[in-house]
């Protein structure tokens, strides 16, 4: 038994990346694949891998999110032993009442680990998608003796631009590590996975902090990879970002119509947890024409849609049309809309005859929050 | 413990012999409705739903799944420090080595009675497991007490013809009772008794120690009203006014099921204040494929349809395959319908598979010739983990349980009203 504590990264908004979609939400409560939250999915990695102590370290716009962790046991952390904290900024003095940095937001909240007695830590970003057995990534830090273990993943043939580059010997062990490289030398990503013994960390941040060091990746990571020992740990399932952008926002909903991805967090054990919404089934009326799309629960669909991601209580009405669209929980769409190319955020209404049209999947058509059109 | 003002005795211990093969290895409440829910979760969220938190479960029969739907009562928030949902089984009793079964719905009440008087209510709320339908039990306990009665009995009304098949509550103007009549021959008012009661507790617990000494089989409506309308209690009917529906036969059960597929159904699921809570393992998106049709359906989380439904319910987790048609039919969780199969008003239970190309639910509509009484409706069922093989053809009023192979179709065939019996393959 490999005895670790985690911490989930969730404090971004992704430097506004993902314009109004993050604008009132951080980007690990972003909504996924008709019932999920974005965080969701490191959660579960971590209570699936029996990691039963769980910090998530929230900082921008974290009511949605807080309002998604309200109660920890649909994840199953809600125990004597362990729990889920959700750690914010301190208010209490003037010099730290914000978040500097990963590394930063970390330290500030150094109590939990000082409480702890796990040997290992798992950091992990809120904002990616994918499944994770986290004790084999603990078992290879052993094995190899790492100080520091970086989850990558070979991203050959991919933009790497919005990735930190590893370069790695024959054993795995780190060379340079180079964040949003121009020229990458190679095609290994990390992926914002770490595994890291839990007094090393401790000892690394108070080294760095009252240097005015706060990035976990640029002060510990890229600093220290001369004279730690860091090393690769290569993941080759699947994982994907919704922080990078709109656009991997869009293609990873729209991964969830593949029927080997969705078969991945949906049909194999162990399942992604969210919190529990009691909807009841969703409806297909007699006009209904559903092809390639998945439907959350408590929608009830009149209309036509095609290759698209439906969340919970959506409304869609006769002679609409809903095309290649991402359409969040609660919208209502009326008679005879056409919505292309498009993100609707929570509990937009589109009125009877109403067009929401974007280009392409490149240049999406985004209807924020609660808004009429 | 802390006093309760009203608990709820739910009597979930019924087999609903009438539901044939669904309810051989499980209880009726543990009978799934609507494709996600089970019968039970009605009651149950109707309590929470009122405001009563605390609820005993009273099982006997095949209680297993029941057991494992309810747990510490997560789903319905019933997992309460003082309260919550207690699941109350048939018990050795101290001081003796003679266990007893629960012989009747009111002696199931009394040999319980530990529990009540641990919780000394002021109330107690009577409720079965066998029933579909919302209701405010805060309501009925204002009437019960304005009126100041012993027992209040929620009654539905009836048509005339109909009331010869219920216990109806003969009353005065006032809707008080002054006689109870099971399935009257001549029914004198359309009064229909809907099996929820409540009873003031110091009054139910007297006439159950009374009625103890007499019936061993102590019985709500042959024994309890009786006993105390006879003895001038005060008891009030009180109208209910909304959707009940008792799901006691195979017919009954299909028809309500449908019903959800209206456009403008009478029992409406979709609305906020009033949520029927249920216990899902987790909560997969639900995904119609390109090529698919799926029309007046109910489709619950991680079904897929790659196939044609119409008119039917959709499972958690059921797969419809290329090329299968499902019509007018109930589907349970985990179900796959593979390629080609064609299936007609058909009841399929969870986690079988019907291999491609079968054809279920077409031909004559001969009444079974096992239990001609239970599968009369042309509705053929197939019982939980049965497996059909490939390309038969099965005709109307059929029961299918177990693992069946292509033996047991003589022909390929097995005729309207015929039975196949085999091991499950769990």
């Amino acid at each position: 038994m490999m005895r670790a504590i985690g911490i989930i990264l969730a404090g971004g908004n992704n430097e506004g990346r993902l314009g109004v979609l993050t604008e009132k939400r951080a980007a690990a409560a972003l909504p996924i694949g008709s019932s999920y939250r974005t965080i969701d999915f490191t959660l579960s990695n971590m209570s699936n891998s029996g990691i039963s102590k769980v910090a998530v370290l929230t900082q921008y716009n974290s009511r949605s999110l807080r309002d998604h962790l309200t109660s920890s046991k649909w994840w199953d952390f809600g125990r004597k032993q362990g729990g889920l904290f959700v750690l914010t900024p301190y208010t209490t003095n003037a010099d730290s009442n914000w978040f500097r940095g990963t590394a930063d937001s970390i330290y500030q909240n150094m109590s939990y680990l000082h409480n702890s007695n796990e040997p290992y830590v798992v950091i992990a970003s809120g904002d990616s998608v994918y499944k994770m057995d986290y004790r084999k990534v603990i078992a290879y830090h052993k094995e190899k003796g790492a100080d520091i273990t970086v989850v990558y993943q070979d991203m050959a043939g991919k933009d790497l631009s919005r990735f930190g580059i590893m370069e790695l010997d024959e054993d795995q062990r780190l060379l340079e590590f180079e964040e949003k490289p121009i020229m990458p030398k190679t095609s290994n990503a990390s992926l914002g996975i770490y595994v890291i013994s839990r007094e090393l960390l401790i000892r690394l941040l108070e080294e760095i902090i009252p240097q005015g060091r706060y990035d976990l990746v640029k002060d510990i990571i890229e600093r220290f990879r001369k004279t730690l020992k860091i090393y690769g740990y290569a993941f080759d399932g699947y994982w994907s970002t919704v922080g990078t952008g709109i656009c991997s926002y869009y293609s990873t909903n729209m991964d969830f119509l593949k029927k080997e991805i969705r078969d991945i967090f949906v049909n194999e054990w162990p399942y992604i947890a969210t919190k529990a919404k009691d909807e009841p089934p969703a409806k297909y009326n007699i006009s209904a024409d559903v092809s390639d799309s998945i439907i959350g629960s408590g929608s009830i669909i009149n209309g036509k849609i095609e290759h698209s991601v439906i969340f919970r209580k959506v409304y869609v009405s006769e002679e609409a049309k809903v095309i290649n669209s991402i359409v969040m929980e609660g919208c209502k769409i009326g008679k005879g809309c056409v919505v292309e190319n498009a993100i609707l955020d929570k509990r937009v209404e589109i009125r009877d005859g109403q067009c929401v049209i974007g280009r392409s999947c490149a240049e999406l058509a985004i209807v924020e929050k609660g808004k009429t059109v | 413990m802390q006093r309760k003002e009203m608990i709820a005795m739910l009597l979930a211990g019924g087999q609903g012999s009438r539901l044939g093969i669904l309810t051989r290895n499980m209880a009726k409440p543990a009978v799934t409705y609507g494709g996600k829910y089970r019968i039970i979760d009605f009651p149950l969220s109707n309590c929470i739903n009122s405001g009563i938190d605390t609820v005993g479960v009273l099982t006997q029969y095949q209680p297993l799944r029941l057991n494992q739907h309810i747990g510490i009562g997560i789903p319905w928030d019933l997992d309460k420090k003082n309260g919550g949902v207690t699941i109350l089984s048939p018990h050795v009793k101290g001081g003796g080595d003679a266990g007893e079964w629960f012989m009747g719905t009111a002696n199931a009440i009394y040999q319980n009675l530990d529990f009540l008087d641990s919780y000394n209510p002021k109330y107690v709320l009577i409720l079965s497991g066998d029933h579909i339908y919302k209701m405010d039990y805060a309501q009925m306990l204002e009437f019960h007490k304005k009126k100041e009665a012993a027992a209040t009995i929620a009654v539905l009304e009836v048509s005339l013809e109909e009331a010869s098949r219920f216990g109806i509550m003969n009353t005065e103007e006032d809707d008080r009772i002054y006689e109870f009549e099971e399935k009257p021959e001549h029914p004198k008012s359309n009064l229909a008794s809907m099996g929820i009661y409540i009873f003031t507790w110091s009054r139910l617990r007297e006439a159950l120690l009374e009625d103890r000494k007499i019936h061993a089989d102590s019985d709500f409506g042959q024994h309890i009203i009786p006993r105390m309308l006879k003895e001038g209690q005060t008891m009030y009917a009180y109208r209910f006014h909304g959707y009940w529906k008792d799901v006691g036969t195979i017919e009954s059960y299909w028809q309500s099921n449908m019903e959800l597929i209206q456009a403008l159904p009478t029992f409406n699921l979709y609305e906020d204040f009033w949520k029927i809570y249920t216990n899902s393992d987790h909560q997969p998106p639900q995904y119609t494929a390109a090529g698919a049709k799926l029309t007046c359906s109910l489709a619950c989380e991680g079904s897929e349809v790659y196939g044609t439904a119409n008119r039917s319910i959709l499972g958690p987790g059921v797969i419809v395959k290329r090329g299968a048609v499902v019509e007018d039919s109930i589907i349970m969780a985990n179900t796959v319908i593979e390629e080609n199969a064609k299936i007609y008003r058909c009841i399929v239970d969870e986690n079988c598979t019907v291999s491609q190309g079968v054809v279920m639910g077409a031909g004559e509509n001969i009444p079974n010739e096992n239990k001609p009484k239970i599968y009369d409706s042309g509705i053929t069922v197939v019982g939980d983990h049965s497996f059909i093989p490939p390309d038969v053809q099965i005709g109307k009023n059929c029961v299918i349980y177990g693992k069946t192979e292509a033996q047991d179709y003589p022909d390929g065939q097995l005729a309207s009203g015929k039975s196949v019996m085999r091991e499950v393959m769990i």
